[in-house]
């Protein structure tokens, strides 16, 4: 491996771009983004709302944090162990929910375009593309018009 | 060693056995790391491997290095010490550090690694054009990189003067206590020069799993200790605790610290809860733009792997956090904060004192001896494996990302760079020694606090819209670091941090970083970030929009690749 291959150069001959832009715009790619960010979108917004009320509260509602649970056990510690609580609660459905909804999905795309890669890699002038779905033919089709996709890229 | 040290060392409660008995254990650490480090070397040839481990540790393995690269001397030492004295408010940092991972793991982690390769501007510059992205990426990296540095050794030099047994006056091996603080900071810098230069990411990475267990383990072993202590009984501890203290359940309630309220004078009790605010805010923003934490994403071989990782570090470190509960209540309790204010005015010292403590009450004098010294040998351990991670991501972002891409525009030989990072090591090593003989009398808690507030200003505006907003451009990217990254260190720079808080009633030292007769501050608050985060995110909302750059070809691609990792390194 080179120091920096940059797979990133914006000059770069494209067939690696095409097929992005082809599946960014495909059902299938946003139904995987959707998965993912009907998750994590509310559960930010969700745990930064739980703990900036925890902050809130130890500024502004001192007596209320002051108040004893048990013995000298307060609101306040009571808070702060939930806060630890909700954060391992979270890191777990949020683990179950992506192994379960979001990684096949994934793995499945991922497949599809390593799939695609492949031969780019080893042929430079054939332009076969193996079993796209009907979805990604429709898709690739809209980008090959936008921009004729360089061959010769090869895969990382 | 004379006589005369001798006897001043056991007047002060420190026998010259503990003191040999934390050399002993420390050079073993060194020993031992140093070893795993050559190792290490030996299986480090590519860039891949001094950068990024190979990309060849488990998601457990690497879940153990970050909570050991996480959990530094401003968590052991910082928090303990906070909470040692003053009470409850110590426990705000636990629970901002650990609610942090949430970000990292619910938005950052699987992107980042399946988009970038070896540090945070990987990212930043992936459709963006990449000498001015990374520029200003590795600029804020080194910033933030030093400012954490700094807490480390600041801690190491304050752990030293206790296990020594220093007072002033005094000397060890003909050395006073400034001299040794000053001759730990060095050590501590050149150990972690040569963690980094001779055993690159796997040999830090190693170092870092070893300390998580020691820190882990030692930590455990002290909560049992406390907690036996009163029977099991929480509240009792609190009890205690708060009686020792002398303030009463104002002890175990937020408000001693942050957010105090001083009555009949409005404006000063607003500033205090406006910080208290900024200081949580800065915490639970920063991790996730920690340069040390980012790359360590990199050092496994898929995204998910990296999810695995991040469980695991909140596994830990959220067990950890629970523990410095028990510390720094039990220190209150059992040493008392008059003993370790004497020590330590900021509180550093807290959980070392809290050891000798321990054993004392269950084996005498000699077994408060051996528990200071393993505790003090695990606390050393802790800023060795920070300090390494630190100084290896601000080298990898000065050669990776400044010296390849900036100067070099990407067309440099591997082996160059990767001996660029080491030669880098050395420079940020040697100015984060200097600058740390400076910083000696901050908290160290306080001072990872900044490290953090730098972080969610410039650096956490610039991933988040780089990974999640398609219109996010090159100026954007710039414009959201620069913004961020002046506004967090002049706000601190203005800050009574630096000047204008006059002098400590009980030592007659100046609170603030210069002399007490110096006052150039204008900003009220010491924790910057509830001002610097949002202009952070507002300079990269505005700078993109003054831009009419927008490459649709390299955001598919991002897009594609951080949510598959089809194409990922």
């Amino acid at each position: 491996m080179s120091t920096d291959v940059q797979p990133t150069d914006a000059d770069a001959p494209d067939e690696r771009a095409a097929r992005a832009l082809a599946m960014q715009a495909s059902p299938e790619f946003a139904e995987l983004r959707r998965t993912i960010r009907r998750f994590i979108f509310p559960m930010t917004v969700a745990f930064l709302a739980w703990y900036l009320l925890y902050v809130l509260l130890s500024a502004y509602a001192r007596d209320f944090m002051a108040s004893k649970v048990v013995g000298n056990i307060n609101v306040a510690l009571v808070f702060g162990v939930l806060q630890f609580v909700s954060t391992f609660l979270i890191a777990w459905l949020y683990s179950r929910y992506a192994s379960q909804r979001f990684d096949p999905l994934a793995e499945q795309i991922k497949a599809e375009l390593d799939a695609e890669a492949a031969p780019a890699a080893t042929t430079t002038t054939t332009t076969t593309t193996p079993a796209p779905t009907a979805s990604e033919t429709k898709a690739a089709k809209d980008a090959e018009t936008t921009k004729p996709a360089a061959s010769g890229e090869a895969a990382e | 060693m004379t006589v005369d040290t001798i006897l001043a060392a056991e007047a002060s409660g420190t026998s010259s056995g503990a003191r040999t008995l934390t050399i002993v254990l420390f050079l073993v650490f060194v020993a031992a790391t140093l070893g795993i480090t050559i190792w290490a070397s030996r299986q480090t040839r590519t860039a891949t491997d001094f950068y990024a481990g190979g990309r060849s540790f488990s998601g457990f393995q690497n879940g153990l290095a970050i909570g050991g690269d996480y959990m530094s001397a401003a968590s052991f030492l910082g928090i303990a010490g906070i909470i040692a004295l003053n009470g409850y408010d110590g426990f705000l940092y636990s629970i901002g550090f650990l609610v942090a991972w949430l970000v990292a793991l619910l938005l950052v982690a699987e992107p980042l690694r399946n988009s970038g390769r070896f540090t945070m501007a990987d990212v930043l510059s992936f459709r963006m054009r990449q000498r001015p992205v990374r520029t200003a990426a590795s600029l804020s990296t080194i910033v933030v990189s030093i400012f954490y540095l700094l807490a480390q050794m600041v801690g190491a030099g304050a752990l030293v003067a206790l296990l020594l047994g220093i007072k002033a006056g005094e000397t060890f091996l003909g050395m006073t206590a400034d001299t040794a603080k000053i001759v730990t900071i060095v050590l501590v810098g050149a150990l972690m020069i040569v963690y980094v230069t001779v055993g690159g990411m796997k040999g830090t990475t190693w170092v870092q799993i070893v300390k998580a267990a020691l820190l882990m383990t030692g930590a455990a072993l002290m909560t049992l200790l406390v907690l036996w202590k009163f029977n099991f009984n929480i509240s009792t501890m609190l009890g205690e605790a708060a009686e020792a203290s002398g303030k009463g359940q104002a002890f175990l309630e937020p408000g001693l610290r942050y957010g105090v309220e001083t009555a009949g004078d409005a404006t000063k009790t607003l500033i205090s809860k406006l910080d208290l605010i900024s200081l949580g805010l800065a915490l639970v923003l920063g991790t996730a733009g920690l340069p040390h934490i980012l790359i360590r994403f990199y050092t496994v071989p898929t995204a998910r792997a990296a999810r695995t990782s991040v469980n695991w570090a909140i596994t830990l470190i959220g067990i950890f956090y629970l523990m410095t509960l028990a510390l720094g209540f039990g220190a209150a309790a059992l040493v008392g904060g008059k003993a370790i204010a004497a020590q330590d005015a900021a509180g550093n010292t807290a959980a070392p004192q809290l050891a000798e403590e321990l054993g004392k009450e269950y084996a005498g004098n000699g077994g408060g001896a051996v528990l200071l010294a393993v505790i003090a040998a695990v606390a050393f351990a802790t800023i060795l494996a920070v300090v390494a991670g630190l100084t290896l991501a601000s080298s990898s972002s000065l050669a990776h990302d400044f010296y390849a891409n900036v100067i070099k525009r990407g067309q440099v030989d591997e082996r160059k760079e990767v001996n660029v990072a080491k030669i880098s090591a050395f420079v940020i090593g040697a100015i984060s020694i200097v600058l740390a003989i400076f910083a000696q009398q901050l908290n160290v808690a306080f001072l990872v606090a900044l490290a953090f507030a730098v972080a969610a200003s410039a650096n956490l505006p610039a991933i988040l819209l780089s990974l999640f907003w398609k219109r996010f451009n090159t100026t954007g990217a710039t414009a959201g670091i620069y913004g961020g990254l002046i506004a967090a260190v002049g706000l601190v720079f203005f800050s009574p941090v630096v000047s204008g808080k006059g002098v400590s009633p009980t030592t007659g030292k100046s609170l603030s970083l210069f002399p007490a007769d110096v006052d150039f501050h204008w900003f009220p608050l010491d924790n910057p970030g509830l001002v610097s985060i949002p202009i952070g995110f507002a300079c990269a909302i505005i700078g993109t929009y003054l831009s009419k750059e927008s490459d649709k070809d390299k955001w598919a691609e991002l897009e594609v690749r951080s949510l598959t990792g089809s194409g990922a390194v």
